[in-house]
């Protein structure tokens, strides 16, 4: 159970770590909010403004039933968006700042 | 001693209380025609409570033909064939899962032995219960588009999990919700009050879950409600209680296995009768005489007249179900705010031994939830075409058994013996799929009264594994039993508003002091308190003053509407002629409720709150008193640990603590 013991507050403060917290925030956060704009659009425009949601666009499909499809394509974008940015950036720089604690 | 005969009173309490919420719903039907929407629950509710919402639609299309009420034919051997199978598979791996339940650690988390991939799958198995399997496609083949839409948002609510609390939680938690608040609080007050959440929480869906888990057995196979509660009970107590987390994670991989291969062969039928042209797929709805004469009758309600192509064009277009767009954006709210809230949900990144198997199971999990409701609009329209929406409401007003008569009619297309099988097959899925669900339920609540509460508040977590692990499973052992006898409580009661209430304290509650715990520095052991309390019973409060609530006045004025439309067309029939027999049922079904008077269970003549789903209110009143709470009274060392939270859950250091034991 002999645990390392850590100073949180000096890696708080480690400029690796600084830098991690501000890409993460940014990132997480804006593209929350985007997909919640994005999903919320979806109930709104349905009751509010549903001439948009009856344009047809391909024979019989109309715009609605194309917005709601695209929700799906959206949400898995937005996810492997996220798996490659926190696989190629997020990752790295926790291993640089692990690798530079334990030196 | 006292501590745990409070915690057994408060246990006890919410049972009570969730019996009582059932109970308010006694002869609600009625109610229906009075409120502008039938069911703003939506698919969670027509599985739930099929009976609920057949005089609604008895009253509201009255099919063309004689009403005769036709039955969904199961062929008994197979289907019983099946069930057996899947029982004696999970059973296998319960034995085996068994024996490597050793540690504390094992039960509640499988020992953080679980894959990132193996995980998504749990996940999904985890997440979509009988209601998104069987209710959705229903609701897309009795309202087209809204059903659709409708599906949207549980896939949309996994943004939050991936980005908000995935990673954080598998880096700052152990086994519960009580782990990741009560890191930088007192851990007492705060592990008591969340095991509390979590245990409401899962009482509310699980009593959902137990209740149309019964009803579904029943009409399926014929088995009476009593025994199958009695019978899916044991099965999830057997799978918990010696199986732990290992065995609950494997019979949520079968289920998600099984429900895909399911919708993914169904979907292939349906498409191959379309010759795999989607566009044509969708000009033979818009031309089909059956859904067009559906919708004209559907919109007739609202005074709209259409027929032809353009009722046709109507079924693919929103506003035919959900007709309150405030109730739409308040669940929209709880659903994207709740499931990152769950507790059985948040458990399951416990499992997985890093952050980044956490990120790729949510991102395995979000590709089989949306991949599902995708296929599920296929099979909805599909019956819609093949069944067409009268047959469908003619075997359930509520359109759940859609999904069965497909698979029974495109397998019977092929050979006769083959629909029996297909239909088979799609009833051991949704027997599969309750098993699942509940399951986990069960496994989270006893996780926080065993973990939290007795471990840590009665005996100061000085309890060895032995004694862990024994109150892991005698907790399950009680939860589950509680779970059977509710099951049976509120068989004829409708529970399906309580799946929207466990998603808006999920929202209200669980979710502000999650995310404040792990993201701002000032939250504090009275910020997690006030928030749980008021997100709790502001969701709760709101629901009860709702009109999901039976409100004898409002059912009397529509019982009245009904007895006046009644005798107009009774004026209207040619002299001598009498109405038909549904209509003359509907009539003195009006005249009983009429009579009706007195208040709701809280002494209101109408609903206080017009929205059924209490979200918009909620989950703004849940994050305000959190914020509060915590700058009201301001704690040091709270401070001064954000600095650790916030190092640990970026970046996993420290963390090996909680994976060994």
């Amino acid at each position: 159970m002999a645990e390392r013991q850590y100073d949180w507050k000096a890696i708080a403060k480690n400029p690796k770590f600084v830098e991690l917290h501000h890409k993460k925030t940014a990132f997480l956060f804006g593209w929350w909010i985007f997909s919640c704009v994005y999903y919320f659009l979806l109930p709104i425009g349905a009751a509010y403004t549903p001439g948009i949601f009856k344009v047809k666009m391909i024979g019989v499909i109309n715009f609605g039933y194309v917005f709601a499809l695209s929700q799906f394509f959206v949400s898995w974008g937005i996810a492997l968006y996220y798996a490659h940015v926190a696989n190629k950036d997020f990752d790295r720089l926790t291993r640089e700042l692990i690798d530079e604690l334990h030196l | 001693m006292t501590m745990k005969k409070i915690i057994i009173a408060a246990t006890l309490a919410l049972s009570v209380a969730s019996a009582a919420f059932a109970e308010e719903q006694k002869g609600a039907p009625a109610a229906s025609p009075a409120v502008s929407s039938p069911a703003e629950q939506g698919a969670a509710a027509a599985v739930a409570a099929p009976a609920a919402q057949a005089p609604a639609a008895a009253v509201a299309a009255p099919a063309p033909a004689a009403p005769v009420k036709k039955e969904l034919k199961t062929n008994k051997v197979i289907t019983i064939g099946m069930f057996a199978v899947i029982i004696a598979i999970t059973m296998g791996v319960v034995v085996w899962a068994a024996s490597q339940t050793k540690t504390a650690s094992d039960f509640y988390a499988a020992g953080g032995g679980i894959t990132g991939t193996q995980n998504g799958w749990a996940i999904a198995g985890d997440y979509m219960s009988a209601a998104s399997f069987l209710g959705i496609s229903g609701l897309i083949s009795l309202y087209g588009y809204d059903g659709f839409m409708y599906s949207v948002g549980w896939l949309v609510a996994y943004i939050t999990v991936l980005l908000i609390v995935a990673e954080p939680c598998r880096n700052a938690g152990k086994y519960t919700l009580g782990d990741i608040l009560s890191f930088r609080t007192s851990p007492k007050p705060v592990r008591a009050i969340a095991a509390i959440s979590t245990v409401a929480v899962s009482t509310f869906y699980l009593t959902a879950q137990m209740v149309g888990a019964g009803k579904l057995m029943a009409l399926l196979i014929g088995v009476p409600y009593k025994m199958s509660i009695i019978g899916v009970g044991v099965l999830m107590v057997g799978y918990v209680v010696f199986g732990g987390m290992v065995a609950t994670t494997w019979v949520q991989i079968i289920k998600a296995g099984l429900l895909m291969s399911g919708a993914f062969l169904l979907s292939f039928l349906v498409m191959l009768k379309a010759g795999f042209n989607p566009i044509g797929f969708f000009s033979t709805i818009v031309g089909s005489p059956d859904i067009q004469d559906h919708v004209s009758k559907l919109v007739l309600k609202d005074g709209v007249i259409l027929a032809g192509a353009d009722a046709g064009q109507r079924f693919l277009e929103p506003g035919l179900y959900l007709k309150n767009p405030l109730d739409q954006i308040s669940l929209g709210m709880a659903l994207v705010l709740g499931t990152a809230g769950m507790p059985h949900i948040l458990m399951r990144f416990f499992t997985v031994p890093t952050a980044q198997a956490a990120r790729k199971s949510v991102i395995i999990a979000m590709f089989i939830i949306g991949g599902f409701y995708v296929l599920t609009t296929l099979l909805g329209f599909g019956a819609a075409i093949h069944l067409t929406p009268q047959g469908i409401t003619a075997v359930d007003p509520g359109g759940n058994m859609a999904t069965l008569m497909l698979a029974q009619q495109m397998g019977a297309d092929i050979a006769p013996i083959l629909g029996d099988i297909f239909l088979a097959f799609l009833c051991a899925v949704a027997f599969a799929t309750i098993l699942a669900v509940v399951s986990g339920l069960v496994l989270a609540a006893s996780a926080a009264i065993a973990h939290d509460i007795y471990v840590n508040v009665i005996k100061d977590g000085h309890a060895d594994q032995h004694e862990q692990v024994f109150a892991a499973r005698a907790t399950s052992f009680v939860v589950g039993a509680c779970g059977i006898l509710i099951g049976l409580a509120a068989e004829k009661q409708n529970v399906a508003h309580l799946v929207a209430l466990a998603f808006a304290v999920a929202a209200s509650g669980n979710l502000p002091v999650v995310v404040l715990s792990l993201f701002w520095r000032k939250f504090n052991t009275a910020g997690v308190i006030s928030g749980l309390l008021v997100g709790t019973i502001a969701s709760i409060g709101l629901v009860m003053v709702s009109p999901n609530m039976t409100y004898p006045k409002v059912v009397a004025e529509g019982a009245k509407k009904v007895i006046v439309a009644m005798e107009k067309k009774q004026a209207a029939l040619p002299a001598g002629e009498t109405l038909g027999e549904k209509d003359a049922k509907a009539l003195a079904k009006a005249k009983v409720d009429a009579q009706l008077t007195g208040t709701s269970m809280l002494g209101l003549e109408k609903p206080l709150f017009t929205l059924k789903n209490p979200g918009i209110i909620s989950i703004p009143l849940g994050f305000m008193a959190a914020i509060l709470g915590a700058l009201a009274f301001p704690n040091r060392r709270s401070e001064e640990m954000f600095d650790e939270v916030y190092v640990r859950q970026n970046t996993g250091l420290g963390m090996a603590k909680a994976v060994e034991h």
